[in-house]
């Protein structure tokens, strides 16, 4: 961006560049998208093909009375505000670590890479084997060491499920974090840093005032595409749990996904995923007001 | 800041926690793959063992003998590679414009498109299965080209048009002066420069299709049966058979891999551009 045109000239070249892109766009995201929308207004559950119409909200109604949808909502929260801490904390110290000059430096960096090119399906179930509530490695090593008696079978009792696929995707993402924050702090220039040193800054201060300063518009964007990834992201719930035990492990995309998929009910599935998607807007929205402020400030 | 550090302040903070990372990073790699390596049995012994006694290969052969593994990889191959050829297809005429002309429309049309980056798949998946159906389109590669471009063109667009950026202009007009047409400069001039950045947009697009699991869920089901898909069917009602699945797992997440190591440098510039900037 912000380079000067080619030529001033109206003329029909760059549309009709662009206009493959865009046609393929409206077709597959925007038409669907709209269909959505129409859905979460109507009854429609695939093997009552008579009752299908339009029910005004009542698919909203049910939803804001709906304890699943509550129990849902909360874990939403939790999965993201969890994850994108951990992450975030164990992405920076990465970060940091990796900033230093050490020999082997390339090695660590890549094999820190590999969780984040892991497919899903592959994250989750290797996860799942570790967990194992028989013959996981987990459990083994636990009891090996003497810390625990029995062993715990992590993603079948509803206080240890969430919490153990949390992990894994704290696993899978911390790298995304750590890369982009690498790339920020090698964009900070050595004479900051020379300066504060010159001026008597101690080592602390040093990251408090120029570190964190010149980083902070990276950790923000990165804190925003991590936030709505986790907010979208179900197939490893699915996979490693399948929402349960229970209900435990149902996070609002799971339980859109768990309504199309196993209930045939897209009326209120499309319901769920609408009220997911103004929630990610509304955060969104939100967060991007609060960067501009505190920029104004 | 070049300085020499103690060697023992040297190890305890910085070797030691960064060998701890990169053991969360690897370590459950390391223990999948040994787990392909352990026959069946051992894996269910009371007493444990890190490491088998006898190391086999018998997971491996048993998912190409006794499954039709090679037509899951070949299934995946197929839609990561078609995918990948129609994103870049679509995609690098348009970041080409966005990157080079100022035309009416042109932040809010490229805005849209980082922003149904973040739509929720929910919201496409179930009318993308009614259409698909109504085409008549439904377990096809086709089906699952069509729904990975969903997040690639989006996606896609962004990468090629921020490496486009990173193109002097001056190369379009020395281009035009030697008197080739835009088209030709693009084509001529800019693809060639840009083809680090292409190549590697194209890769990911084929990495995050061969990796995608919820589409294909939904979308296929007996005559195209990608690997997620097929690993996922190993996971029986009753009895998991971690052998076989450990294996597939490394299997279809080896290539990924490495095709991610050849790109990782062209990638994360890529992305890291904008949010460094600001």
């Amino acid at each position: 961006m912000g380079q000067p045109p080619l030529r001033k000239k109206r003329d029909l070249l760059p549309y009709a560049l662009v206009t493959p892109a865009l046609a393929i766009t409206i077709a597959i995201i925007f038409l669907p998208m709209f269909q959505t929308i129409t859905y979460s207004f109507s009854q429609y559950i695939l093997y009552k093909p008579q009752e299908k119409g339009f029910i005004g909200f009542e698919n909203y109604k049910t939803a804001f009375s709906d304890p699943l949808f509550a129990s849902s909502l909360i874990h939403t929260f939790v999965w993201i505000v969890s994850i994108i801490v951990f992450q975030f904390l164990l992405g920076f110290a990465t970060a940091l670590l990796l900033n230093r000059r050490f020999t082997g430096r390339g090695i660590a960096r890549s094999l820190i890479l590999v969780p984040w090119v892991t497919p899903s399906v592959i994250t989750a179930l290797m996860w799942r084997w570790m967990y194992d509530g028989n013959h996981g490695l987990i459990n083994q090593l636990l009891a090996k060491f003497g810390l625990i008696k029995e062993f715990i079978p992590f993603l079948a009792q509803t206080s240890t499920a969430m919490g153990s696929i949390i992990v894994a995707l704290i696993w899978q993402g911390f790298p995304f974090f750590a890369i982009m924050l690498l790339a920020g702090l090698q964009a900070i220039p050595d004479e900051l840093y020379e300066a504060a040193e010159i001026d008597g800054a101690t080592k602390t201060q040093r990251f408090f005032n120029v570190t964190i300063p010149m980083l902070k518009p990276v950790i923000l964007t990165t804190i925003l595409l991590r936030t709505i990834w986790v907010a979208n992201s179900l197939d490893i719930i699915l996979i490693m749990t399948g929402g349960g035990p229970g209900y435990s492990t149902y996070t609002l995309p799971v339980y859109s996904y768990i309504k199309a998929y196993k209930g045939m009910d897209f009326g209120y599935s499309s319901t769920i995923a609408v009220l997911l998607t103004i929630l990610l807007m509304l955060i969104v929205t939100g967060y991007v007001r609060n960067i501009l402020k505190s920029q104004e400030d | 800041m070049k300085r020499t550090r103690h060697p023992l302040r040297m190890a305890l903070g910085t070797y030691l926690p960064i060998l701890l990372i990169v053991l969360f990073a690897i370590g459950p790699y390391l223990w999948t793959f040994i787990s392909s390596i352990t026959p069946e049995t051992d894996l269910y012994r009371a007493e444990f063992r890190f490491f088998p006694e006898h190391p086999t290969g018998e997971n491996y052969s048993r998912l190409f003998t006794k499954l039709d593994f090679t037509s899951n990889i070949l299934d995946s191959l197929l839609v990561a590679l078609f995918t990948a050829l129609l994103g870049l297809g679509i995609t690098v005429p348009a970041s080409y414009s966005f990157s080079r002309f100022k035309f009416k429309g042109r932040n809010p049309l490229l805005m849209q498109f980082l922003i149904i980056n973040m739509f929720p798949i929910m919201l496409l998946i179930v009318p993308l299965f009614v259409m698909m159906r109504i085409v008549g389109i439904m377990d096809t590669h086709f089906a699952l080209i069509i729904a990975y471009s969903t997040f690639t063109i989006p996606f896609s667009t962004w990468m090629l048009t921020s490496f486009f950026n990173a193109i002097p202009l001056d190369l379009d007009k020395a281009a035009q002066i030697d008197g080739c047409s835009r088209i030709g400069a693009l084509v001529r001039i800019i693809i060639p420069v840009a083809m680090p950045g292409i190549v590697s947009t194209g890769i990911y697009i084929f990495i995050t299709a061969w990796n995608e699991y919820l589409y294909a869920a939904i979308l296929t089901s007996s005559k195209v049966r990608t690997i997620p898909i097929a690993l996922q069917n190993m996971i029986g009602e009753f009895r998991i058979e971690w052998g076989l699945l450990t294996a597939g797992g490394i299997i279809s997440a080896l290539p990924v891999i490495i095709l991610f190591f050849f790109i990782q440098k062209q990638l994360i510039t890529g992305m890291t551009a904008g949010a460094v900037k600001g």
